[in-house]
């Protein structure tokens, strides 16, 4: 049915897609929230790439981060606090033909959907995943986060954090089966968009760590990254991400990295101080459950009819 | 056959039925004699039903009471719904394996059993007297005991009786039971198709063996079960393959799951076979994950089921409300054990009927159907995945450990093209309909998938408007409710009475759901014969409730429900009228109906025997 209007006519008049056939409505973050950035930077990929709205695929859990599909003029679905990343891998499972974006949370994919966040990366189905890190729960006001800093002050923990924070990218790339994994900050929109660039076109579980200004509680904490990139580490070398060199000046800390060496993607996944920016690590050769999940699609009802048969046979007597 | 007649009385005497258990120690094949006469005999047109007996630890030690592996099988010359009362004829491997089964009011007095005797010569003291001291327990029990040595006469034909000895029983069964050996023969070759011939000669020696040895020794156990004419094409499984079929027939392309007994053969069925009609089943790494994921996939437009038991149902609910609450079909299959917890996992319970209906936060009605039969079990998925898509909502199939694991045989099911077709296509969604277009007087609304132009939405679990928009304004949370439930009203309508067995008017009418149908019938055309006024009815779809009730009630002078849960004793101590809990079905149907509805139910972990409803009715009816 692909291809076909509803009236069976083929599709003849070529679509072209601007940015405004992705934005659905006025985005209701708070003034200055780094969702805005990445919203945008999404829209840009998919009006660049000229995907159609109506195969184009947002799937969130709970939280500021995952109202992302409702701002999106394409199909949503904005489910369950933790859990977008089963909902999406079902969807994707027998839908090669839609793409697939996940957008989630520090909460919502590192404490509350943590499970289903270790075997995504396993499964490694294709998808574009944007973890938007705050470090903070926003939506419900002020509770701690798994990647919150130890001693910082919420309503959960008003005498400070006991623990250190998870840290999303040795944690990822601790997980087998790992084919893609990046970090980037939604204040530097050029680095922003080629970090997503970079995963939307990578075939498998691409996973961006995004560190994300909570203008409501947590701006402070990235203020100082902000005024300086010196606290950032632009990762560079062969396979490293595509960066306007006007862009990539301002970065005067460099880590020359192979994001096919996993051991140094590693070694690079425990470092945070600068806080490295780039790809850490891409094998596109992993394997996809996709290929196994697809198996079978479009098998013609005389085909099952006698398959199933032969299967009754196996207990007639 | 012109042999089998042969007999040293007077010929096979004909009996309506019988019931046999073959009783071992695990790994002594005892299951696939059984099995195989189940098959033999509803080739030769019996009415079967075989349930294994299944030991209560993983690697239980020989001749224990934990240890008793084996199977049970009910035949007769009519259809077979449940597996009966005490057996008949008991053929054990050795002693103290039958220990359990007397727990489980498996034997009476007169009950014929025929033990291998070599233990009475065992060299080790112990082993002797284990065995003496079974045997005197099972005398007082009042079984008529035949000491024979099996294996011996095995070994004239094997170095290694204990692999061959069930084949040897099989004979056994054979003469006593007057079956077919040519077609018993047959089974055997395509057991062992893939081994060498050999291998099928010397389980067709034992046979023959078996059937000199037991016509030799115990001439006068021959009966004849007459078979019934022609049945037509017949399939033989348990429920879980039953369902498993149902979900491959019904187009169902897409299963998550997660491991969980005794749901979990489901699976294994699907994982074998689902290929082969181009599905996929995936296996999920958390029960919420197999629900998601399968929602997931109902979403994008597929046909999609999930399958658990009791616990699995427990860590579903929240994406179970999620599917209600956003209007996603599913099937959902639930194989019912015993808990709460982890209770009972390899034991027959219905106590996960009001989880089911109200297992969820907030108001979440959903469509509950309970298979009744084995074939139930098949064409329910079917039904249920009509519905789902229908009222865009999860509908549940229940089933228990007792159709899970029963064995009978139905009329093989005709399959249909419609049963397969795609729910939704991919052409262009309408221009200005809504993705929740709710029909003012249904409730019903058209889905738009991903992929079709126009349609684009974002569905999510918040309440939200016709267009999907999160709102929590007063009006629209209590329409967009209102619509939800209307199309459980609008689905009651168009359902029937349940069908009553017997008078529409009496003294007792007995109330069931779901695997207790073929024991309460049994119990009810039993208890009729003996001149009592009592009948039964059966109630396939829950939720929402089969029509007509009270008006089929109010003819009865008592109603009760008999379930498998939980239900408080008669009043005596803390419990009194006032606070006592009925059963599940029971709490439904008072408030259903505003009537004094009682039950009758037991959490043994076992099928409800005919026998005891037959107690149960008359215990109510004899004055």
């Amino acid at each position: 049915m692909f291809g076909l209007k509803a009236d069976w006519s083929l599709e003849v008049q070529n679509r072209y897609f601007t940015l405004e056939d992705y934005n659905d409505g006025v985005a209701r973050w708070c003034p200055g929230c780094g969702d805005h950035t990445i919203l945008t930077a999404v829209q840009r990929i998919l009006r660049d790439h000229q995907v159609p709205p109506e195969k184009t695929m947002v799937v969130s859990g709970i939280g500021c981060s995952s109202r992302f599909p409702h701002y999106m003029a394409t199909y949503g679905f904005h489910g369950l606090h933790g859990r977008a990343f089963p909902v999406a891998e079902g969807i994707k499972s027998r839908r090669p033909d839609l793409t697939m974006f996940v957008t989630t949370g520090d909460g919502d994919c590192c404490s509350i959907g943590a499970g289903h966040w270790v075997h995504a990366v396993r499964y490694n189905m294709d998808m574009t995943v944007i973890m938007f890190n705050n470090e903070i729960y926003g939506l419900t006001k002020k509770q701690t986060s798994p990647t919150s800093r130890a001693g910082l002050k919420t309503n959960t923990h008003p005498r400070g954090s006991f623990l250190p924070p998870i840290n999303p990218a040795s944690s990822t790339l601790g997980m087998t089966n790992a084919s893609f994994f990046a970090q980037t900050v939604d204040w530097n929109s050029a680095h922003l968009n080629a970090t997503l660039e970079a995963a939307f076109n990578h075939r498998g579980f691409s996973f961006v760590h995004v560190l994300q200004r909570c203008t409501a509680y947590t701006s402070y904490l990235f203020d100082g990254m902000q005024a300086d990139p010196n606290t950032l580490a632009l990762l560079t070398g062969p396979g490293s991400i595509d960066l306007d060199p006007s862009v990539a000046r301002i970065f005067k800390n460099r880590i020359e990295h192979d994001p096919s060496d996993i051991h140094a993607a590693r070694r690079v996944a425990e470092t945070t101080d600068p806080f490295p920016i780039g790809i850490l690590y891409q094998d596109a050769s992993k394997p996809v459950y996709d290929d196994h999940s697809n198996e079978g699609l479009g098998t013609p009802p005389e085909a099952k009819i006698k398959a199933m048969n032969k299967v009754l046979d196996l207990f007639s007597i | 056959m012109q042999d089998n007649m042969e007999t040293a009385g007077q010929g096979p005497k004909r009996i309506s039925e019988h019931i046999i258990e073959i009783v071992s120690d695990s790994g002594e094949g005892a299951q696939k004699a059984g099995q195989t006469f189940g098959s033999l005999s509803a080739k030769m047109g019996n009415g079967v039903w075989t349930v294994e007996i299944i030991p209560a630890e993983i690697k239980p030690p020989a001749r224990s009471k934990a240890g008793a592996s084996g199977i049970r099988i009910r035949f007769g010359d009519h259809q077979i719904t449940n597996m009966g009362d005490e057996a008949d004829l008991v053929v054990a491997f050795n002693g103290q394996v039958l220990y359990g089964r007397f727990d489980q009011h498996a034997y009476k007095a007169g009950t014929i059993l025929l033990i291998e005797s070599k233990w009475a010569n065992d060299p080790v003291p112990e082993i002797r007297e284990q065995y003496a001291a079974a045997l005197e327990m099972f005398k007082e029990k009042g079984l008529i005991i035949h000491e024979l040595p099996f294996e011996d006469a095995c070994l004239e034909i094997t170095p290694n009786p204990r692999l061959g000895k069930n084949m040897f029983v099989l004979g056994m069964l054979s003469y006593i039971y007057q079956r077919d050996l040519q077609i018993a023969k047959d089974n055997i070759a395509y057991i062992f198709r893939k081994k060498a011939q050999k291998v099928v000669d010397l389980n067709h020696a034992l046979l023959d063996r078996g059937y000199a040895f037991a016509k030799q020794h115990v001439p006068t156990y021959c009966w004849e079960v007459p078979g019934r004419e022609n049945p037509g094409a017949t399939i033989v499984s348990n429920g879980n393959e039953a369902a498993a079929m149902g979900i491959m027939a019904a187009g169902i392309e897409l299963v998550a799951m997660y491991p969980i007994t005794p749901a979990t053969s489901v699976s294994h069925f699907l994982a074998e076979h689902l290929y082969k009609v181009g599905g996929f089943m995936h296996q999920a790494e958390d029960e919420s994950a197999a629900a998601g994921f399968a929602i997931g996939a109902s979403y994008a437009g597929l046909t999609a089921a999930t399958i658990t038991s009791g616990p699995g149902l427990a860590l579903k609910t929240e994406m179970l409300g999620l599917a209600t609450m956003a209007e996603v079909p599913l099937v959902v299959v639930l194989v019912q054990r015993g808990g709460p917890s982890t209770g009972l996992p390899t034991k027959v319970e219905q106590s996960d009927l009001l989880a089911v209906l109200y297992g969820q936060a907030g108001d979440a009605p959903k469509i509950a159907i309970a298979s009744s039969t084995i074939e139930e079990c098949f064409h329910d998925v079917i039904l249920a995945r009509k519905l789902a898509e229908e009222y865009r909502t999860p509908v549940y199939v229940l089933s228990d450990t007792n159709l899970a694991t029963g064995v009978s045989q139905y009329p093989r099911p005709e399959l249909k093209e419609e049963w397969l077709a795609a729910p939704l296509d991919q052409s262009d969604w309408p221009e200005g309909v809504r993705p929740y277009e709710w029909d003012p007087n249904t409730g019903l609304s058209p889905r738009p998938v991903p992929g079709q132009r126009g349609g684009e939405y974002t569905l999510t679990g918040l309440a939200h408007t016709e267009e999907s928009h999160v709102a929590y304004d007063p009006e629209v949370n209590q329409r967009s409710s209102t619509m939800r439930s209307l199309k459980f009203a609008t689905l009651q309508r168009t359902l029937t009475p349940p069908e009553i067995k017997g008078e529409d008017q009496g003294d007792l009418l007995i109330v069931g759901w779901g695997s207790t149908r073929g024991s309460i019938e049994e119990a009810v055309l039993r208890a009729q014969k003996d001149g009592y006024k009592v009948s039964s009815t059966h109630i396939r779809i829950i939720s929402p409730m089969q029509p007509g009730l009270k008006e089929m009630f109010k003819k009865f002078k008592q109603v009760i429900t008999v379930e498998i849960n939980y239900s408080d004793p008669a009043p005596g101590g803390n419990f009194t009228e006032e606070n006592r809990r009925r059963a599940q079905l029971a709490q439904l149907l008072r408030e259903q109906t505003l009537m004094d509805i009682d039950s009758w139910s037991n959490v043994h972990g076992q099928p409800i025997r005919p026998g005891l409803i037959y107690n149960e009715i008359v215990r109510r009816l004899a004055h």
